[in-house]
């Protein structure tokens, strides 16, 4: 594997459990007292982030950092792209400095292919546009197996909200249906993918109908602008239908899990109590997240031999 | 006297097809007819085993000339154009200042003068291509202007475009075309909407927002009267509006390009920027409904959209970089290869559409564009040969820029000779 630009970079249900796996190994290094390897020792890292984000960047670095590879961090805010550096020449600057890996978040879909297509370095895509969020996806699906696994198979996830504009929801669907589980995607129809050709999903407007019967309620975050656009009238229907109030989980199996990718918005997709209740999986899935990212530098970068 | 002889071809026009040379003295057909000899100091161009019909038309190329001469200018983009086959193109208004200005349309039309083609100008439908006032329609038509169009935008507000029809009646032969995209319905929006602008998360411009435009100007074009012409018309069900609306009489012709009739949105699945435009590349029903409608004469011509973009341009994600393809030198080419070759449609077809059909449509065959091959008719002539296989190389290509979709392709058939006004432009495929 040279890039990971999209869940479908893996052949097959095999590959991503090997990765699974291996993040298992790296977990196990994030318990240890020193939780630094000499792994990717030599290697550079660069994390070129175009979009805001606090804990996508910081997870990667602290992987990298953890791997004891070098960092270097390109902040837009802070560089040439606001002196209309395009992206190309940005890419041929960093590469020019001598990288291994290009940790990429940009709001435009296939940003890090673009990224990939310019560079001899390892691309990984941290997020693009409403694309794929592919590490998002594979610490989700960490998350869930060390609860339901090590077999997904017919476990049953809701994703809801704005399917449509978000880049997990099309990196979860394809991991989730990779590893067996069954998908229904809810929310308003403004908020479902235009066309479901080649969608492994079932689509139901209402979550009252859905909450009962699944295992998990993965819910994403919803972007007041979409308002705007037309994509729902307010916040406070939004959160009356498709928000997981405590009422609506209570009406829950006792075992339904809750994941969100963060950051959430208390109150509208997600009820307080509900977010910091003991079936909330939201913190844990940030801890994951470190040592997923650990997996894959160390997949691309790697050279095969032990973790250490 | 200056005389060129095309020696050895099969002559393809509106009147049909024969084996015949074609003998040209002083820019003017004055023979047609088998082995003729040429005469004392006679330019002998060699078309056996090629095609001789009337020089191509292209009805929608955007040279960039003034303001994006970065890109391409008038000069280059007739070049490119020639090789093509084109002794005729049509100027998008779209530059930087607009072509909504005589001095602006005369500047444009002066360089055309020394290319390699005739250039003409079409003119903005409104000033500054903002869709609320009208242009001087009348004085850019006073320049020879025929084609009017905001294109890159649609002309959004019903009213004024009624209005512009309305306006254009008083000046025959001129023609209202449309950039027929609703603006409110692609806003945002970079691909087509289908099963692939879902899977790759990129925006998209649903079809809906062309056919309803389309449905819209058909009927404004029934109320006024006006002759009302769908620019690079890209989705099945606005053919199926074109094709009522001719069989009711309204006076409406249609225009598709090499892209639309063959690629679609699958290719933007690489997030290269080089299959992006508008209105986008469509799904293969799509696809399959506009090769109908060529065939059927819902679609009277193919014109190519040629929009260069210098590299950096294009060395961008799929979102952020602009819309548009090359096309002027390959159109022929790509039209020969997947629609010809493969019996889609008929070799005279395909030069009715290239060629007769946009000449007609933009009136230029009153300046001897599309006209028979007949003696007495201006030359302006296309020598092709069907055989000549081709790979496309960007970097090969006459235009100033990079961004075409056909990049790699294996091409059968090329032009050899092009001739303008009796001279060659192109002689055996290379710039004369």
């Amino acid at each position: 594997m040279k890039h990971l630009l999209s869940v479908e970079d893996f052949a097959d249900r095999a590959g991503i459990e090997a990765m699974l796996d291996l993040t298992g190994h790296f977990v196990a290094v994030s318990q240890r007292d020193i939780r630094k390897v000499p792994a990717l020792r030599g290697k550079t890292v660069v994390s070129l982030f175009y979009e805001d984000s606090t804990r996508t960047r910081l997870s990667f670095e602290t992987a990298a950092k953890r791997l004891s590879a070098d960092v270097m961090t390109f902040s837009v805010s802070s560089s040439s792209v606001n002196k209309g550096e395009s992206l190309l020449d940005t890419v041929q600057t960093i590469e020019a400095m001598g990288v291994d890996a290009i940790v990429v978040r940009h709001s435009a879909a296939g940003a890090a292919a673009r990224v990939a297509s310019w560079s001899g370095a390892s691309v990984v895509n941290a997020g693009d546009g409403r694309h794929e969020h592919p590490t998002q996806a594979l610490l989700d699906a960490y998350t869930l197996r060390s609860h339901r696994g090590p077999s997904l198979d017919g476990c049953r996830v809701a994703i809801v909200g704005d399917v449509r504009n978000s880049r997990v929801a099309r990196s979860d669907v394809r991991m989730f249906h990779a590893l067996g589980c069954e998908i229904t995607l809810v929310g308003p129809p403004t908020m479902m993918p235009e066309r479901l050709d080649g969608w492994p999903v079932t689509v139901d407007y209402d979550l009252d109908d859905v909450c009962g019967e699944v295992d998990v309620l993965y819910m994403l975050r919803i972007q007041r602008e979409r308002i705007d656009q037309a994509l729902f009238p307010s916040v406070r229907e939004y959160a009356s239908r498709w928000g997981l109030t405590a009422a609506r989980m209570a009406r829950c199996k006792p075992d339904t899990l809750v994941m969100h990718p963060g950051p959430m918005n208390r109150g509208v997709e997600i009820a307080a109590e509900v977010a910091d209740s003991a079936r909330s999986l939201v913190t844990e899935q940030v801890a994951n997240g470190v040592a997923v990212r650990m997996a894959v530098l160390w997949t691309l970068l790697g050279s095969g031999g032990p973790i250490v | 006297m200056s005389e060129v002889l095309l020696s050895g071809g099969r002559v393809v026009d509106p009147n049909g097809e024969r084996a015949a040379d074609v003998r040209v003295l002083d820019g003017v057909v004055a023979e047609v007819g088998e082995r003729l000899a040429p005469g004392a100091g006679a330019l002998v161009l060699d078309a056996s085993g090629a095609i001789v019909t009337p020089g191509l038309v292209d009805l929608q190329v955007h040279f960039r000339e003034p303001g994006r001469e970065d890109a391409e200018d008038v000069e280059s983009g007739a070049r490119a154009a020639a090789l093509g086959g084109c002794t005729a193109v049509v100027c998008m208004p779209n530059t930087e200042p607009p072509l909504d200005d005589a001095a602006v349309v005369e500047a444009v039309l002066e360089r055309g003068r020394r290319s390699a083609c005739d250039v003409r100008a079409a003119g903005c439908i409104t000033k500054g291509r903002a869709g609320r006032e009208l242009a001087p329609l009348g004085e850019l038509y006073d320049l020879g202007v025929r084609i009017f169009t905001d294109d890159g935008d649609c002309v959004a507000d019903a009213n004024v475009m009624r209005r512009a029809f309305e306006y254009a009646a008083a000046l025959p032969g001129a023609v209202l075309a449309q950039h027929a995209e609703d603006p409110a319905l692609v806003r945002g929006g970079h691909m087509n909407e289908g099963e692939w602008s879902a899977r790759l998360g990129i925006p998209g411009r649903p079809v809906e927002a062309e056919s309803t435009i389309v449905a819209r100007d058909l009927a404004l074009a029934r109320l006024t009267g006006g002759r009302y012409h769908v620019l690079h018309m890209s989705a099945a069900q606005s053919a199926h509006l074109v094709r009522e609306a001719k069989a009711q009489g309204v006076r409406v012709t249609a225009e598709c390009t090499p892209q639309h009739l063959v690629l679609t949105d699958e290719a933007c699945a690489t997030f290269d920027p080089v299959f992006k435009m508008n209105p986008p590349l469509r799904s293969r029903a799509d696809v399959d409904g506009m090769r109908a409608a060529l065939v059927d004469g819902t679609i009277d011509a193919i014109a190519t959209d040629h929009a260069p973009h210098p590299p950096e341009a294009k060395e961008q994600p799929f979102e952020e970089a602009p819309p548009g393809m090359l096309g002027v030198e390959t159109a022929l080419a790509v039209v020969w290869t997947t629609l010809v070759e493969p019996g889609v449609v008929t070799p005279e077809r395909a030069f009715a559409a290239l060629s007769w059909a946009p000449a007609r449509i933009a009136g230029l065959d009153a300046d001897g564009h599309g006209v028979p091959i007949e003696p007495g008719r201006p030359a302006n002539l296309c020598v092709f040969d069907p055989s000549h296989t081709w790979v496309v190389e960007s970097h090969a290509l006459a235009s100033k820029s990079r961004n075409s979709p056909w990049e790699g392709w294996t091409l059968t058939g090329r032009v050899r000779h092009t001739i303008l006004h009796g001279r060659p432009t192109v002689r055996d495929g290379a710039l004369a």
